[in-house]
């Protein structure tokens, strides 16, 4: 069944592996369920050790996005830029078209937005048209109600939207995010796996890449997502920070799985 | 001295790093004065073939290019750039290119678009451009159109529903479908060798 998965063949891209840089104040950051976070690294430090290591994308979220730390950030993300040659993603308080240009201008090559897009849908459509869809990246924080049934959160996870998560997804695409990247917040920090029925759901409705976010504990959670789910990127953070899971070993790993992955 | 011609499509900054990285001097410009004094010129650019044409013509760069091909120095284009190097673009219509390139750019057989990830890079000839080159290396691409041509000019392709020219050269022109200056260290190696076609 998982081996089905694959068929696809000489089309298929590889599996990227993309960790996840939450910046606060210049630090990089992690908390649980979006909350008590804490400051680990420097992330110009931690970015160019995962370029190196063979990371196939970088993800950096400013999680203050307070004006007055505005600055430090865009200095960060120029910083950061400069040091690794993989894409580069750059999101968190992003709100307007002027925002994309200023993050694009520091050196990113995508754009993550979230609740900016639910306030606003057409800013994504603004951003697509303007940067073409491959830089409009779709952050979608997700919190599950029922069984199969999951909703859209904004605020760092505080403020409930009401929005369907696969309705919010499939519109967001037709209005021109060229990837999806989904967090999970039940699963977030609790390193118990990605949250695959979500991902599966969200897989059988759109055909744009899908980034599954939030969870990651184990090797085997990387597995999982990228053939139960069939995402096209796997991103995780703490795992990475704390030395726990080396990005050499779980690609290593994947591949002698069968998962198609870029070595280095 | 290599011309990075600056016609207004994306960010150019990551490439002209990347190019500076690897000890290859660059001038940003769309000043002809300027870029016609250049060893050779590189044509970045990301999005539709229509708009990176259009404003090509917009800044009356066409008959510059075409004439600075016709010196031998080389030309380089990448992405959107290799793109506009061939006779035509068929995205939202038909639109005509700089010709150095024989060949139509046409949408990508396939659903799954856009071609946005690693792909595997496989040698079709034999290149200095592909020197170090090994089995198993990849690039980064983004794009959903390709030079749906295949001839002598195609010295690596990848394959993603069609085969897809992504590093070609006819004499002093050159084009990387892909993006050299994401690409990791298979991308700086690249540039390298780009670096010995510049001569500088």
């Amino acid at each position: 069944m998982l081996i089905k998965k694959f068929e696809r063949g000489v089309f298929m891209l590889k599996k990227r592996i993309i960790p996840c840089l939450d910046v606060r104040n210049g630090q990089v950051v992690k908390g649980i369920q979006f909350e008590g976070i804490k400051e680990i690294a420097s992330p110009v430090a931690l970015g160019k050790k995962y370029s190196e290591e063979g990371a196939d994308e970088l993800v950096f979220y400013d999680i203050t996005a307070s004006k007055e730390n505005r600055q430090i950030f865009e200095d960060f993300v120029k910083e950061v830029a400069r040091e690794i040659n993989i894409p580069f993603c750059v999101g968190g308080g992003i709100k307007c078209i002027d925002d994309f240009a200023t993050v694009l201008r520091c050196g990113a090559d995508k754009v993550s937005i979230n609740s900016a897009a639910v306030k606003n849908p057409n800013l994504i459509r603004e951003a697509s048209e303007k940067y073409g869809a491959q830089c409009v990246v779709l952050s979608v924080d997700c919190k599950k109600l029922a069984d199969n049934k999951w909703v859209v959160f904004v605020r760092g996870g505080s403020e409930n939207t009401g929005l369907d998560v696969l309705e919010w997804i499939e519109r967001g695409v037709k209005l021109g995010a060229g990837e999806i990247v989904v967090n999970s917040i039940d699963s977030d920090g609790m390193k118990g796996g990605y949250d695959l029925d979500l991902l599966s759901a969200i897989r059988a409705r759109v055909t744009v890449p899908i980034i599954a976010s939030g969870g990651a504990g184990k090797l085997e959670d990387f597995y999982e997502a990228a053939t139960v789910s069939d995402v096209d990127g796997i991103l995780a953070a703490s795992v990475f920070h704390y030395g726990e899971i080396s990005i050499n070993e779980l690609k290593s790993y994947l591949v002698n799985r069968g998962v198609p992955m870029r070595q280095i | 001295m290599v011309g990075v011609i600056d016609y207004g499509v994306g960010n150019i900054g990551s490439l002209t790093h990347a190019l500076q990285k690897q000890g290859i001097p660059v001038v940003v410009s769309k000043d002809i004065e300027v870029l016609k004094t250049c060893d050779g010129l590189l044509l970045p650019g990301v999005g539709a073939f229509r708009d990176g044409i259009g404003n090509i013509d917009q800044y009356g760069l066409r008959d510059f290019i075409v004439e600075f091909a016709q010196t031998g120095k080389p030309i380089v284009g990448i992405c959107l750039g290799m793109q506009l190097l061939y006779e035509e673009g068929k995205e939202y219509g038909t639109y005509k290119g700089l010709g150095l390139l024989k060949g139509s750019i046409e949408k990508i057989q396939g659903q799954r678009l856009p071609h946005m990830g690693w792909n595997e890079l496989v040698i079709n000839k034999e290149d200095p451009l592909a020197n170090g080159l090994m089995a198993d290396d990849h690039v980064y691409f983004v794009h959903s159109y390709y030079a749906s041509s295949f001839g002598q000019e195609v010295v690596a392709y990848s394959d993603y529903y069609n085969k897809i020219p992504a590093i070609v050269r006819s004499g002093n022109i050159i084009g990387f479908q892909f993006h050299p200056e994401k690409s990791g260290g298979v991308g700086e190696c690249l540039l390298r060798n780009l670096k010995e076609v510049f001569s500088c």
